[in-house]
Parts: structure tokens; sequence; C-alpha cells
């Protein structure tokens, strides 16, 4: 339209609703990164001896490594010895029994995200775990999922009360050697959730974990693990925020899925982490590892994320397809404004047989937001008859953004089927005017455009969160008109 | 009066395409634009509609009293004024019921009215699908996408009869379709007839005037109406062409140049 240069400026402008800080007092180990502080963690938690052996070799590890140079994104360096590894709020004796005993300025944080940690109060059949910094601070309906045999709690709690199994599966997906963000999260992560799923269970509830970054100069580095055994099947949800801050904060998560024989999981993620002011200062760096495993035959794993937070995204929710029928799903919508970067995609390893994979990525640029996507989909000589479709589309907003498609196939199995569409387009004029004439403003025209563009991935979603990630959409999107 | 066009120029890309329009339109009257290819049928539409690009450079409009060129385009569209277009845009992943719903209550929020309750909205789209007799899965499917040039027409047709504008412009609705097509978008048209709405059909044949019986014809050439009329006009035009008319308007763009 007629807005100029300056006029988009002003429009991308937007408040981060997220953005305050709790005051709370909190126990913070000292800047710096070292086997002394791994230890420290480790014994914070009072973690099992196999726990530190574990992390201590992740450690060692990680400090061999690089940083991935390979992805479209650009950062000053990280001084790794410059971030707080574990920050927790204080708490009185062994941490909070009940919801009375939790500091009542965090459930007013919780609450003011609108992820009330009351029972009574909460999104009918959903739990949720609340991770604040670098520990869960409440765990909901905890009871109700323990009826159906369901274990849902932080990984710290997992680690106590179920050691045998965190020792069986962490890192069984993504070892701690995977790579650099992966194997320095091995090495100093703190929480984040647990989920078992026993047999020919099918979990009652939405799970969810709501992950809050609230300290200054800390990293967040957690882990999460589901586990969902045959004939299983559950829905989990991760959302994010973070204060803003004038500085990056670094959150390297890994997150690993496993699904035995015809279990299936549907994981969503929501991602609004403080993504930075229009200056590109400041947000959140988003360098995240999440994989699935379908081990056994006949299982599912999907992916579905909205991702509209963080100055830098880095992150390729995949799935090794080792199972025979297997399949493997992969929905994303990426929103890039101000100075935003992602790089975000994923891979499918086919190794079953007739094994299939979708992906479905969605990437949206505005401001000067660099949006790019990169997928593997790999077949293996000994997967028969696998397919794969993939389509990948990209919308640009303004002319000072960009959209980047490195899309990479590795076929070794003559019988493969595997589609690849790809898309990159504007919004027209002609689709503005036709809405404007209908009555519409050009902010509400250009929302209901982006929201078709979006519509394959958002009707993935739960629907409570569908209807969460098109208002984030719209309130992401208001004003960003090229 | 409802709309009164005085001595209007627009340019488009900075060409001049319009050269002093005068047009006048009351309430309850139908009044058609004929012309050959060129001659500003369609960039007079677009420039009342309020496009983007379409650059008035002198002249007057005025609509239901108020000077239109300084309203946006949304709100000459929550004023009443429709345009049916000639190539109706395609919008995927949004249905068709949706984006009416939007401007059904886009409208409403101008006028200072809650949203119209779902039930109500239902009711009345699904009496005015049966005008134009589409089936109601063209509600859920997205806008235009995959739709026939006569499904695209009738659309159209569609969210004018439940917009229920004041001025109805319909740009080259006839074209390209085929005799069945026209008869149910004419059907359409003439229920939406009455003495608070007028309309404005752009066309290039005499075909949908059989049809569509307007009060005025008017012929545009070289970006000016060179001749005003009733419908025998439309029929002279159809047996002579356009021919005599450019040359007409050739000899008076001289006269007033030289």
């Amino acid at each position: 339209m007629n807005s100029t240069v300056s006029d988009l400026d002003e429009l991308v402008k937007r408040e981060y609703e997220a953005g305050f800080v709790t005051d709370i007092e909190s126990d913070t180990l000292p800047p710096g990164l070292g086997e002394d502080v791994v230890s420290i963690i480790s014994a914070k938690k009072n973690e099992p001896a196999f726990m530190l052996e574990w992390r201590l070799q992740a450690f060692r590890r990680w400090q061999k490594m690089q940083e991935p140079g390979w992805a479209q994104v650009k950062h000053p360096a990280i001084d790794y010895q410059a971030i707080s590894y574990y920050s927790a709020p204080k708490q009185p004796g062994d941490g909070p029994q009940s919801l009375d005993e939790v500091d009542p300025k965090l459930l007013e944080t919780y609450n003011k995200l609108g992820i009330p940690l009351e029972e009574q109060k909460a999104l009918a059949g959903v739990a949720v775990d609340a991770v604040f910094d670098s520990v869960s601070v409440k765990t909901t309906f905890r009871e109700t999922l323990a009826e159906a045999g369901v274990i849902f709690c932080s990984i710290s709690e997992a680690l106590q009360e179920h050691p045998e199994l965190v020792r069986k599966y962490l890192g069984s997906v993504v070892p701690t050697g995977d790579n650099f963000y992966a194997a320095l999260n091995s090495a100093v992560f703190s929480d984040g959730s647990f989920v078992y799923i026993p047999k020919g269970v099918r979990c009652p509830m939405e799970l969810s974990t709501y992950f809050r970054i609230n300290a200054m100069n800390t990293g967040q580095f957690e882990r999460t693990l589901i586990i969902a055994d045959e004939g299983s099947y559950v829905s989990y949800l991760e959302g994010c925020t973070a204060p803003m801050r004038d500085e990056n904060q670094l959150h390297a998560a890994v997150v690993e899925l496993i699904a035995m024989r015809g279990a299936e999981i549907k994981y969503s993620t929501v991602q609004n982490w403080y993504p930075g002011d229009e200056q590109g200062r400041g947000g959140i760096y988003n360098f995240v590892t999440k994989r699935g495993a379908c081990r056994g035959d006949n299982s599912k794993i999907s992916w579905t994320q909205v991702e509209t937070g963080s100055a830098i995204t880095w992150k390729y929710p995949s799935v090794l397809l080792e199972g025979d029928n297997a399949i493997g799903e992969f929905y994303s919508v990426a929103l890039t404004r101000h100075m935003q970067q992602a790089d975000t995609g994923t891979k499918m390893v086919h190794i079953g047989n007739n094994t299939r994979s979708t992906i479905i990525s969605k990437g949206i640029s505005a401001g000067r937001g660099q949006n790019t996507y990169r997928g593997l989909v790999k077949i293996l000589k000994g997967a028969d008859n696998a397919r794969n479709y993939s389509q990948c589309d990209s919308l640009l907003l303004g002319d000072r953004c960009g959209a980047h498609t490195f899309p990479y196939l590795e076929v070794s199995n003559p019988t493969a089927q595997v589609e690849h569409e790809a898309t990159t387009s504007k919004i027209s004029e002609d689709q503005l005017f036709y809405c404007m004439q209908r009555g519409l403003s050009e902010e509400d025209a250009i929302s209901l455009i982006v929201n078709g563009f979006c519509k394959e991935v958002f009707k993935k979603l739960p629907m409570e969160f569908a209807v969460e990630a098109q208002k984030l959409l719209d309130v992401s999107l208001e004003g960003a008109v090229g | 009066m409802m709309l009164s066009i005085k001595n209007l120029h627009a340019s488009v890309d900075g060409k001049p395409i319009l050269r002093g329009i005068d047009l006048e339109v009351k309430a309850g009257e139908v009044h058609a634009i004929m012309g050959p290819n060129g001659s500003g049928k369609s960039t007079l539409a677009n420039v009342l509609a309020g496009r983007e690009n379409y650059e008035v450079t002198s002249g007057s409009v005025h609509y239901l009293g108020e000077n239109l060129l300084e309203l946006a385009t949304e709100e000459r569209a929550c004023k009443g004024i429709f345009l049916a277009f000639q190539y109706p845009v395609e919008i995927p992943g949004v249905s068709n019921i949706y984006l009416l719903k939007a401007a059904v209550n886009a409208r409403r929020k101008y006028q200072g009215l809650d949203e119209l309750p779902a039930v109500e909205f239902l009711k009345l789209v699904k009496e005015k699908v049966k005008l134009v007799e589409m089936k109601e899965e063209f509600l859920h499917r997205s806008v235009n996408e995959g739709f026939s040039g006569g499904e695209k027409k009738r659309n159209e047709i569609l969210q004018m009869a439940i917009l229920e504008p004041r001025l109805a412009i319909l740009d080259e609705t006839d074209s390209g379709l085929d005799i069945d097509a026209l008869k149910i978008v004419a059907k359409g048209v003439n229920t939406l007839r009455g003495p608070q709405r007028a309309m404005i059909l752009v066309t290039h044949y005499q075909r949908m005037l059989d049809y569509i019986v307007p009060d005025h014809v008017h012929v545009l050439a070289h970006g000016r109406v060179v001749k005003s009329g009733d419908k025998s006009l439309a029929l002279e035009l159809e047996e002579r062409g356009y021919g005599w008319i450019e040359q007409q308007a050739e000899e008076i763009a001289a006269a007033v140049t030289g």
C-alpha cells in the first residue's frame, strides 16, 4: 500500500504483553561454567550418582565441540562463562508441598500470563507443569492423572521417584553429544517435564508445560522426556514467555519423545519468547533440539509448532521412523518480524518399511525478519515403500524481510515416493483491496489473509490453543503492513 | 442526489485515463456505463471504490452529500458502496462464510452496532444463497479458490445481497458468463433493485441489459461520457458498434484542444 518505510517502522511496533518481570528472591549461581557448576546443579537436585556421571560426560564432550555455523542466523559470539546456569525462586525447606506453599508472587505471575495453577480455575481438561527459570514450581492435576496410571511431573521429581525410567530413556533419542547445544543442555539442565503413559492408556487430559524465564543473565536449559508405551496416546503442549530485557538470553532445551508400538504422541508448541525490540535489542536465543523416535510399529509422532517469539530460533523437531508403518508429521508456522531470525524445519528419517511423513511449513516474514525453512527427508536403504510429502510456503510482508528454503533429500531406496512443493508469495494488493472493499480495515484484511495462509497448521492444534495461536499471530502482526 | 461526479480526472501509474467524467445518479436508478476497451469504464468503477494507485488528479465526487474522495476504501464500503469485481480474487484458507461474516460485522462495527449473532447471520446467508442458486457447500470453500468464472460472479452477487449496499457498482459482471449464469446473476440483481438503492452496471455488451433494464445508458470513450440516453442507446450500440462513437469523441477532443 502507500505506506512508506518510516510508516512501516511506526506500525510494526507493538507491546510484548508478557514482558513484565516478577520481583522475587532467587537462589542463583554466579555466572560461569565448569565441572564444579555441573556438580553443584546435580547436588542441588539431590540426583542419583548415575546422573552426575552422565552430566559430566556430556560436559566433557561439550568442551570439545563447536557451535554449529551452518544456520542462516547471525548473532554476536555468546560468552558461555557470562551466563548463570541455575536460578530458582527461594523456597523454604524442601519446596512447596501444596499450592498454599507456593510463593503468591509466582501464582500471580502465571495468572497474569493466563495460566492459573489453581486446578479449579484451570482450562478444562488441561494439566500444567509450570517451570520458572530453572525449576518446576507446580504440576497440576497429578492425582487425577495418577488414577489413569499417567506419570506427569517435573524431571527432577522423576529422577527421585522413577530413576529407572529416566535412566532407561534419557538421551536415548538425543544422545549427549548430538550437537553443541544438546551437549550443553545435558550437562546443565535443571528441570523440565517428564511424562510416562502406560500401555493402552489414552491420557485423559491435555498435558502442558509453561516455561517462564524471569531472572537476568541466566540461561534456561530444560529437558523434556515423554514416553508413550504400547498403544497409548498423549497430547502435549508447551508455551513460553520471558520479560523484556536489553540483553539476549539463552534458552537451550532438549525434548525427547518415545512412541512404542501403536502409540501416538502429539506435541504442540506455542513459542512466544521475548523477540527483542524493533532495533534488534534483546530477545531470547532459542536453540532447541527436539526429536522423537517412533520405536514401535504403527506408532505416530506429530509435531505442531507456532513460533512467533525469540530473537533467534534454531530448531528442527524431528522424527526417527524406526518401526514399520510409523508416521511422522511436522506442522509449522514461523513468524519473524522486527529483526527476528528463524532457522527452523524438521528431519524425517525413514528407517522402517511403509513409513510415512508429512511436512507442512508456513513461514511469514515482516519488518526485517529473516525466515528460513531447513528440512531433511532421509530414506534409508532398508526402508521399503516410504512416502514423504513436503510443502513449504513463505509469505512476505513488506520488502525488507527475507524467506529462504533449504530442503534436503537423501533417498537410498528406489521404492520411495517423495514429493516437495514450495511457494513464496506476497500478500497481493488485489487481496487487500478485495477485503477492504468489503469493509475490513487493512490490519483486519492482513490478519484474515495470514490466518488463511496458516490454516492447515492451526487446525492441527488443540482447539483452545488454536484460538490462542490465532490471537498471538494477530497481535504480532498488528501494524505489520507492507 | 446519491452520487454526483463532476469533471473527474484520474490517472493510473501516471497515465491519464479519466479525462473529465460527469455523472449524476439518484437513489432507485440503474445506470449502465458502456464503452469500448480502454475507454475508462473499469477505472471509473475502481476510482469510486477507492483503489490504491488510482490517482484522482482533478474534479470531485460526492456520495450522499459527502466528499467521497476523502474517505478510505473501507469507509466507503461501510457507508454502502459495493464493487462487484471483474476478476474476484482468490484467498486461500479463508472460507467464503468467514469473509462474509467479517464483512457484515465490519460494517456493523462502523455503524456502532454489535456483531450479528451467529444464528441470525446463518439464517441470512442461507436465504441469500438460494437467491443466487448456489449450494451451501460453497460457503465453506476458500474464497473464490477453484471457482469457475460463473461461480465467482455469482459469489459476488451473493456478497452484494448480504451486504445490501446503497450504491452497487458491477464491473463487467456479465463477462465470461454463459446464458444460464447470466440469468441467475440478473435475477439476483433485479431482486436487489429498490427505491433506496442505486446501481451502476459497467459492461462492454448490451446482452446483460436484456435482463437488467437500465434507466440510463452512458457511453464512455477516451475517458469521457460522450453520449447518454435511455435503453435504446444500448441497442443502437449493439447494432452499430463503438466505431462511430469513438470517431465522434475524437472530433470533440480535437475541437477542445484545437
